[in-house]
This record gives C-alpha cells, sequence and structure tokens, in this order.
C-alpha cells in the first residue's frame, strides 16, 4: 500500500499537470499559434483571438491559481484528517493490548 | 492650485506616510528583516507581492509599448508573460520553498544541492538578474521626479535614495512589505483613475476593460475597429492582428517572460512572508488579482490613449492638425523631449505616418500613452498629481524588493553561510543593515551613471532568472533524483547559452562593437529574438541537468528525506506515513 504521503504527492501532480494543460493551451493555442482563427469570432467590439491574448487568459490564471489553492486545501485537510484518525486507531490498539 | 504645487503635496505626502512606516515597522530579528516576521496574511502579501513586482517599466512604460513598439496585439507577450509567470509559481515553487521555510533562494539550491558551489552559483545568478533589474528602478525615480517635479535627474534620484535608503535598512522585508501596500495603494489608483475617465469619455462605459470592446461615442463604430481603420489609413499594420516578429518567436517570448517571472528571486522571497503554505498558495492568487487589475486596464489605455492621440493630429481623414494650433499638453511633452515634431514639407501641418520619410512626428515616446494620458483626457490636476505619485510608488516599491534579494543573499548566503559560519543572530541582522546600505549606495552609484547597457538588461535579467534558477528549483522539488552535478551543469549550461545568444546578437555586455553577429533579424536562430531566448535556455538547463543526473551519483538520503519533506505541508514529524 502507498503511504499517505505518497498519495498526497500524486493527487498533487495530477492536479497540477491538468492545471498546467489549461494554463498551456488557452493563452498559448487561443492566443498565440491559433489566434487567426479565433479573431473570426467576436466577444462584442473584441476579435476574440485578440481578447484571449489581452484580456482572458490574465483571468483564466487568476481562476486556475485561486481553484489549484481550493483544492490543495481541502486535500491537505483530507490528509491531515486520516493521519489524525489513524494515530487515534494506533493509540486505541495501544491502550487496547496494554488493557 | 497650481499643477506643481500640488503635485508636490501628493508626492511629499506619500513620503510623510513611506517614512512613518518605516518607523512603524522596523526590524528586531533577522527573522523580521528576511521575511517579516513570517506572520503577514495571505491577502496583504499579495498586495505587497503585486506592488513589488509592478515596476516603474509596468506602470510607465507598458502601455505605450503596448500601443506603439509592438502596434496593439504585439504587446500580448507582456501582458501574458509577466501574468502567466503566476501560475507557475503558485504550483510548481512557492508553497514548498514555503514549507522549507529558509530565508532566500540560494539557500535552498545550497541545501538541496548539498553544496556550496551550487549556492554561489545561485547567488551570481540572483546578484546579476537583481541589480539589472534595479538600474532599470534608480532610472525610473529619478525620470519621474524630473518629468512631474521638475528637479534635476540627479536631484530626484537622491531623495528616492534617501528614501529607500530609510525603510529598507531600517525595517528590511518588515519595512519593505508594509510600505509596498501602501505603495500598491497609490499606483493602483493612479493607473486605473485616468483610465476610467478616458473610457468615459470615448465611450461612455466607466470600466476600461469593457470599454475597450464598446463602440464609441462619436460615432458608433466599435473602439477597436475604429483604431484598426485609423492606423491602416496611414500605413501602419492593423491594431489588433500585427504581431510581433514570427509565431514561433511571440509563442518563445511569452513563454520566456512566463518562466523568467517565475524565477525572479524577489519574487519568489516575497512568499516565505506568509504564515503556513495554504497562505502561501492563496497569496500567490491573490498577487495575481491585484496585478491583474492594472495589466488588464494596460490595454485599454493602450488602445484608447492611441486612438485619442491620432484622432487629435488628424480630425477628419486627410486633414492634418495645424503645427502651431497644437493642444497644451503637445506643446508640454515636446519640451521635455518625448514628442518630436519635424516639418519636413514645410506646410505647417503635422503628417504622421508609417512612412518614416514622409513622417512628421520623428518621436514618440513610449511613455507618453502613460504620462500625457491625463492631460489628453483633460482631467484635473490632482488626477496628474496622482499619476507621479503613482510612478514613483512603482518605482521605490520594486527598488526596494530588488535591494533586500541582493543584500540578503550577500549577508545571509555569502557571510554567514561561507565566510563567517559562527556570527551570532545580533551580527547578522547588523550584517544584513550594512549589506542593504552598501546595495543601496551602489544601486544609486548605477542610477547616477547608467552603464551603456542598461537599456538592454531587462532581457538579461528574465534570461538568467528562467534559464538558471526556475530550472534548478523546480527540478529540486519535483525530481527527487536531481543531485548537485546535474543541476550545477544545468544551471551553467542555460546561463552560457542564453548569455551566448543574447551577447552575439547584441554585443557583450551591450556595447554594439562587440556583437559578432549583428543584432538581425535573419541571424537569429528560427527567427527568436535575444529576448526570446529564455525558455531556449530554461530547455538546455533541463536536459543537461537530466542527462548529467542518470550519469552521476543518486543524491543522499538525507537529501532525499529533505525533498519529502518539502513535498508535505504537515510539519515534519506526521508527513511520513508508513
Amino acid at each position: 500500500m502507498k503511504s499517505n504521503a505518497a498519495e498526497y504527492w500524486s493527487a498533487n501532480i495530477r492536479l497540477i499537470l491538468k492545471l498546467l494543460a489549461i494554463w498551456f493551451v488557452v493563452p498559448f493555442f487561443g492566443g498565440i499559434v491559433f489566434v487567426d482563427f479565433f479573431n473570426q469570432f467576436r466577444l462584442g467590439g473584441y476579435p476574440l483571438g485578440f481578447w484571449i491574448a489581452q484580456q482572458g487568459s490574465i483571468y483564466l490564471f487568476v481562476a486556475i491559481i485561486f481553484y489549484y489553492a481550493k483544492k490543495m486545501s481541502d486535500l491537505d485537510d483530507h490528509f491531515d484528517q486520516r493521519q489524525l484518525d489513524e494515530q487515534q486507531l494506533d493509540e486505541r490498539r495501544l491502550q487496547e493490548r496494554e488493557g | 492650485m497650481e499643477l506643481q504645487t500640488l503635485s508636490y503635496l501628493v508626492v511629499g505626502f506619500t513620503f510623510a506616510v513611506y517614512i512613518g512606516i518605516a518607523f512603524w515597522a522596523r526590524a528586531g530579528s533577522t527573522q523580521d528583516f528576511y521575511v517579516a516576521g513570517g506572520g503577514v496574511h495571505p491577502v496583504a502579501n499579495g498586495m505587497a507581492t503585486a506592488a513589488d513586482w509592478m515596476s516603474a517599466a509596468s506602470f510607465i512604460s507598458m502601455a505605450g509599448l503596448i500601443g506603439f513598439s509592438y502596434q496593439g496585439y504585439g504587446g500580448s507577450v507582456f501582458l501574458l508573460g509577466w501574468t502567466g509567470g503566476y501560475v507557475l509559481l503558485a504550483m510548481c515553487l512557492a508553497p514548498y520553498l514555503r514549507k522549507y521555510g529558509k530565508f532566500t533562494v540560494p539557500e535552498f539550491i545550497g541545501d538541496r544541492y548539498y553544496s556550496n558551489v551550487a549556492r554561489i552559483v545561485a547567488v551570481i545568478c540572483l546578484i546579476i538578474a537583481s541589480i539589472t533589474y534595479v538600474i532599470g528602478q534608480m532610472k525610473g525615480i529619478g525620470v519621474a521626479f524630473s518629468r512631474f517635479l521638475e528637479t534635476s535627474y540627479d536631484t530626484g534620484l537622491g531623495i528616492g535614495m534617501v528614501i529607500v535608503f530609510f525603510y529598507s535598512v531600517l525595517g528590511g522585508m518588515k519595512g519593505i512589505t508594509y510600505t509596498q501596500i501602501a505603495q500598491y495603494v497609490v499606483l493602483i489608483f493612479a493607473y486605473t483613475i485616468p483610465a476610467v475617465f478616458i473610457s468615459l469619455s470615448l465611450t461612455g462605459n466607466p470600466i476600461p476593460q469593457l470599454g475597450l470592446g464598446s463602440t464609441l461615442i462619436s460615432d458608433g463604430t466599435y473602439v477597436l475597429d475604429k483604431l484598426n481603420q485609423v492606423v491602416m489609413e496611414l500605413g501602419f499594420s492593423e491594431y489588433t492582428t500585427s504581431t510581433r516578429g514570427s509565431t514561433l518567436n511571440m509563442f518563445f517570448y511569452t513563454l520566456s517572460l512566463m518562466i523568467g517571472t517565475a524565477g525572479l528571486p524577489h519574487v519568489i522571497i516575497r512568499f516565505f512572508t506568509v504564515p503556513s503554505v495554504k497562505a502561501a498558495r492563496q497569496s500567490a492568487g491573490w498577487a495575481l488579482v491585484f496585478i491583474a487589475i492594472l495589466y488588464t486596464t494596460a490595454p485599454a489605455v493602450a488602445g484608447m490613449a492611441r486612438l485619442n492621440l491620432m484622432s487629435t493630429i488628424e480630425p477628419t481623414a486627410g486633414n492634418y492638425l495645424q503645427y502651431d494650433q497644437r493642444p497644451q499638453w503637445f506643446k508640454n511633452w515636446e519640451s521635455t523631449g518625448l514628442l518630436e515634431f519635424e516639418d519636413k514639407n514645410g506646410d505647417g501641418r503635422i503628417q504622421y505616418s508609417a512612412d518614416p520619410i514622409t513622417n512628421e512626428m520623428v518621436k514618440i515616446d513610449n511613455d507618453i500613452l502613460v504620462l500625457a494620458n491625463p492631460e489628453i483626457a483633460k482631467l484635473p490636476n490632482w488626477v496628474i498629481a496622482l499619476v507621479a505619485a503613482g510612478g514613483l510608488a512603482a518605482a521605490l516599491s520594486t527598488a526596494a524588493g530588488l535591494l533586500l534579494a541582493i543584500s540578503s543573499a550577500i549577508s545571509h548566503d555569502l557571510l554567514k553561510s561561507v565566510f563567517m559560519p559562527k556570527i551570532t543572530e545580533r551580527g547578522e541582522l547588523n550584517a544584513s543593515r550594512i549589506a542593504m546600505a552598501f546595495t543601496v549606495l551602489f544601486a544609486g552609484y548605477l542610477g547616477f551613471n547608467p552603464p551603456d547597457f542598461a537599456a538592454g538588461t531587462v532581457a538579461l535579467a528574465f534570461g538568467l532568472a528562467a534559464s538558471s534558477l526556475f530550472p534548478a528549483l523546480m527540478l529540486g522539488i519535483f525530481y527527487k533524483r536531481m543531485n548537485t552535478a546535474g543541476a550545477v551543469a544545468g544551471m551553467l549550461s542555460g546561463i552560457s547559452v542564453t548569455l551566448l545568444y543574447v551577447f552575439q546578437h547584441t554585443g557583450i555586455m551591450f556595447v554594439q562593437s562587440t556583437s559578432f553577429l549583428g543584432n538581425m533579424s535573419p541571424n537569429w536562430f528560427f527567427g527568436i529574438e535575444p529576448n526570446a531566448f529564455g525558455a531556449v535556455g530554461a530547455m538546455v538547463n533541463f536536459i543537461v541537468a537530466m542527462l548529467v543526473c542518470r550519469f552521476t551519483a543518486e543524491p543522499p538520503i538525507e537529501i532525499q528525506q529533505l525533498v519529502d519533506n518539502v513535498r508535505s505541508p504537515f510539519s515534519a514529524g506526521a508527513a511520513t506515513g508508513h
């Protein structure tokens, strides 16, 4: 069985890879490589590709960081709780053995 | 009230606030001096980080860079690059370095790679990157003073230095953090108020980010459509689509700025000041919120101020402004040399065109967009005075952050760890104050005598941070097997490739005559300009580090435990669940 620490770390890595994919695809493809394609569409007066490059990606970056912070905070609490549970279990076993 | 008196009052008031904070936030320990005691609230740290990050260049020059030099869309490289790096920072560096809980970036590298060589290489990269950066801030202080308060450049720089000296030597990181918060408030109001007014007057929408996508009050066309039409009539390329070089160049330029941003030590150390790992992650989010307020406003300022400027010069198509009827702001900025007019065809009118032969606006400095914006939009004098205080706040806050990064590397990494390991806490605090004092004086000296290479140095700062520090830090956290040999070989090869590329095109230390390939786009590697090369340097670093690491011994067991400890946000004892 994987240790808590290893499990926690691989959950973190999975989350980072997922978010880095979004972080990379949206600005670099939407705002640079395929910008001409997206510029056919419009968002009010903004050509969409131009908007992604000069506005949208920045809002996305903010959202990514807060999403990551929230998810990791939950993950921290989860593993923190599990650690406490395991400690209590150990203590109870110890007491039972002594009793 | 007279504009100049008003400017003195507003700037004087902000300076009094900074000095007041310096007295209140004196440092009592090395913990205070290096990491502000480690108890800064994540939102407060986010605000301080934003001020630390947004320099004189962001405040004064960026909108103009987007609007003029980079022709609109091409300026996206700055907007994306200087914000996207925070995502890397928040997920790949800040939380783990905070967990490690030490004072400087080279300290982590030295401990993780169990080597003083690695530490000293990191110190050298840090010092070069930060000093090149700080020269720009010192110049920014002098320029802001001389333009707004009509003092000489030297006097302005002298006053600025005294202020920085005061709060950074007295308070270290603690003093710097709390002044940066005040400076953020000043600079963000100074930036957004003129933007709101210009958006309101052109489009009727008070939010500049929406205004740029709205229609003009005057004739109902969209702002960006009008802008495209006006610039193309004069022979410039289309505002919303003109790229900076090739698509590949924009790609690498953006990526280099992102990686460089995440690797700049003066930004990373800000995350050492928050109380926990959780707080470090949140604080990165808040930092980017506060940065985004300015960075999403900047494209609106760029587009609208450029449109305003052009419609002043050419009120209706083909009908150019008479030179002797030019508005007052035009005359004001002409006298500073930021605008220059030359009546080539002698008709007394201002022909503005993309063709250098007929163009009569021989100089439009990038900085004019932000500096003259309140006057062009006919805003009251107090707004202009506020912009002066904002420009100074941006330059001072970034300078202070950089100075701390440099002086702590000297006092903590060189003095305490390498030369005088037995120094007491009290002694180190004094040493760090002395190091700070000398750093301020040295930076000031460079500000008074800016070296020839000052103009090209920001590229160097980002290139070095991207090609040396970022990969070493990231591998140190994410690749447990990485060892001393790999990291040092990676850093040295990353730096060498980047420096070689920058210098061969722009001259050794930016002295033109020593450039052996010339700064010509046909000679650029796949059309990538020197400013955009940091990402390539970073890749070289990663590859070399991985290769060398394969063929050398794995790091000792206690280093692998150190990595485990850094990865886990829990306290050291609880982290190793078996």
